[in-house]
């Protein structure tokens, strides 16, 4: 089998791995980031998104093969050991009620601040377009991600 | 779900990948971006005994410019041709168009030739490549050919790329002054395909039209001209109602699909009503 090398959330992982198997369950169950959800079967929803090589991708839509010799950052690794200025959003403006969803919109979330420090309402709902929430009818979110942006999330 | 077992093979040249799709037959696949192939994996409707991958070669990524055209390589990202500098300044339609692509994750990955590669009716980037009337630039086993966006597109999900041909490019011609555009889409929920889409290209003169392309997103099982319309405006005023007088004519010759995003009728008065609005607006009308 083919072996890749790709750094998650600052280690080092070298495995061998079948070609068709997706990033997404790759990060889940070999490197063990189940923080990183799986939320549909079409790339639609945006659970699974995490940043590869700086920007955000959806991880259900890669093969684990195909990111070999790439930097990886998921959820669990975005507050580097702490907590993120998103993460603190969604908790202060209660973003999330299942909270299935948060991992995906907080990496959206992250790639449209580091490309837009100071997004408008508009600019933040297209900005998380690529990301379905069923629960919280999206205002909070909106709010989170203004809040952070405040906050200076995007330095 | 788990996408079936196939081979893999990371191509080193352009001419490493058309060997190995050639040495892989029939059920061998270029995969670029992966966002519509991989989707399709997944879903079990797709069943290629190998992947050739083309993402590795730089040499075709980025904008060329060669004179009176640009040449965008075929692994060029969506999220690219919206910032490239040289889109910008002589292909606004088709940074317009690639700008409403999916989202902005889907945007990072998917490239500009696996969007036109993988001919979906529904898809904006074929429909762009058509109103311009961009030349698509193939390799295989045979050396070079360029491909006009008429012979290309067959029929859905059907070009006529050879399975052992690769798209490395799409040379669009640059829109001089007086050329204006507009890439409209009906979808009705974020990050949706559209339900009909419309670009239109107009070039005025002396206060008029004097020439009009206007390509159609899912109005058919291709990308389809609005021949009657591009007919209508051509020597048209620039004026809302002589421009609503073309859009009338828009489906005229369309075969469009009735699906549950819309009926047959529905898509015909969308690309009625689109293509005036685009019109329109490309004429600064
Ligand atoms: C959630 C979601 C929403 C989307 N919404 C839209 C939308 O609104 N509008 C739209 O236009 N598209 C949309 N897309 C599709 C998107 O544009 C894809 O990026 C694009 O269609 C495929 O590009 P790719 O590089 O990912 O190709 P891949 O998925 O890698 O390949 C697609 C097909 O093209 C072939 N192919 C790829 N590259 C080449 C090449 N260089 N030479 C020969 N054959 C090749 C492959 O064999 C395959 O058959 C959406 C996708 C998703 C997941
Ligand atoms: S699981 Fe990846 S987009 Fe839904
Ligand atoms: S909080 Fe439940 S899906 Fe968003």
């Amino acid at each position: 089998m083919p072996k890749i090398t790709v750094n998650v959330d600052g280690v080092a992982y070298t495995d061998e791995v079948e070609p068709r198997l997706l990033l997404v369950h790759y990060l889940r169950e070999r490197a063990g980031k189940t923080g990183t959800p799986v939320g549909c079967d079409t790339t639609n929803c945006g659970a699974c998104t995490v940043q590869l090589n700086g920007v955000s991708v959806k991880s259900c839509a890669m093969l684990a093969i195909q990111a070999d010799g790439a930097e990886i950052t998921t959820i669990e690794g975005l507050g580097n050991g702490g907590w993120h200025p998103l993460q603190r959003a969604f908790n202060e403006e209660h973003a999330l009620q299942c909270g299935y969803c948060t991992p995906g919109m907080i990496m959206a979330a992250a790639d449209l601040l580091r490309t837009n420090p100071h997004p408008t309402n508009d600019e933040i709902r297209q900005g998380l377009e690529g990301n379905l929430c069923r629960c919280t009818g999206y205002q909070n979110i909106v709010r989170a991600v203004r809040r952070a942006s405040e906050a200076g999330a995007a330095t | 779900m788990i996408p079936a077992a196939f081979d893999y093979h990371r191509a080193a040249t352009l001419d490493d990948a058309v060997s190995a799709l050639a040495g892989g037959g029939e059920d061998a696949k270029v995969i670029s971006g992966g966002q519509s192939l991989i989707p399709l994996l997944r879903l079990r409707l797709a069943f290629p005994s190998l992947l050739v991958d083309v993402g590795g070669l730089g040499d075709l990524r980025g904008v060329r410019d060669e004179g009176d055209s640009l040449v965008i390589g075929a692994l060029t990202t969506h999220d690219e041709v919206t910032r490239d500098p040289l889109v910008a300044q002589h292909c606004g339609l088709l940074r317009e168009a690639a700008e409403t692509v999916a989202d902005p994750a889907v945007r990072h990955r998917g490239t500009i030739g696996g969007s036109i590669a993988h001919a979906d009716p529904a898809g904006d980037l074929p429909t762009v490549a058509t109103a311009l009337g961009a030349t698509m630039i193939a390799r295989g086993p045979g050396g070079e050919r360029a491909i006009g966006a008429g012979d290309f597109f067959v029929d859905y999900l059907t070009t006529s790329l050879a399975p052992d041909e690769v798209l490395t490019g799409v040379r669009v011609p640059k829109l001089g002054a007086g050329w204006g555009y507009r890439y409209l889409k009906f979808n009705r929920t974020a990050q949706a395909w559209a339900v009909v889409g419309v670009a239109a290209l107009v070039r005025r003169a002396n206060g008029a039209v004097a020439e009009a392309r206007i390509g159609l997103t899912n109005m058919g099982t291709k990308p389809v001209r609005a021949d009657a319309a591009e007919a209508a405006a051509a020597g048209a005023a620039a004026t809302g109602e002589a421009l609503a007088a073309a859009g009338a004519r828009a489906d005229e010759g369309t075969d469009p699909p009735s699906d549950l995003h819309g009926a047959a009728d529905y898509r015909r008065h969308l690309a009625r009503v689109l293509t005036t609005r685009a019109l329109v607006a490309a004429a600064g009308a």
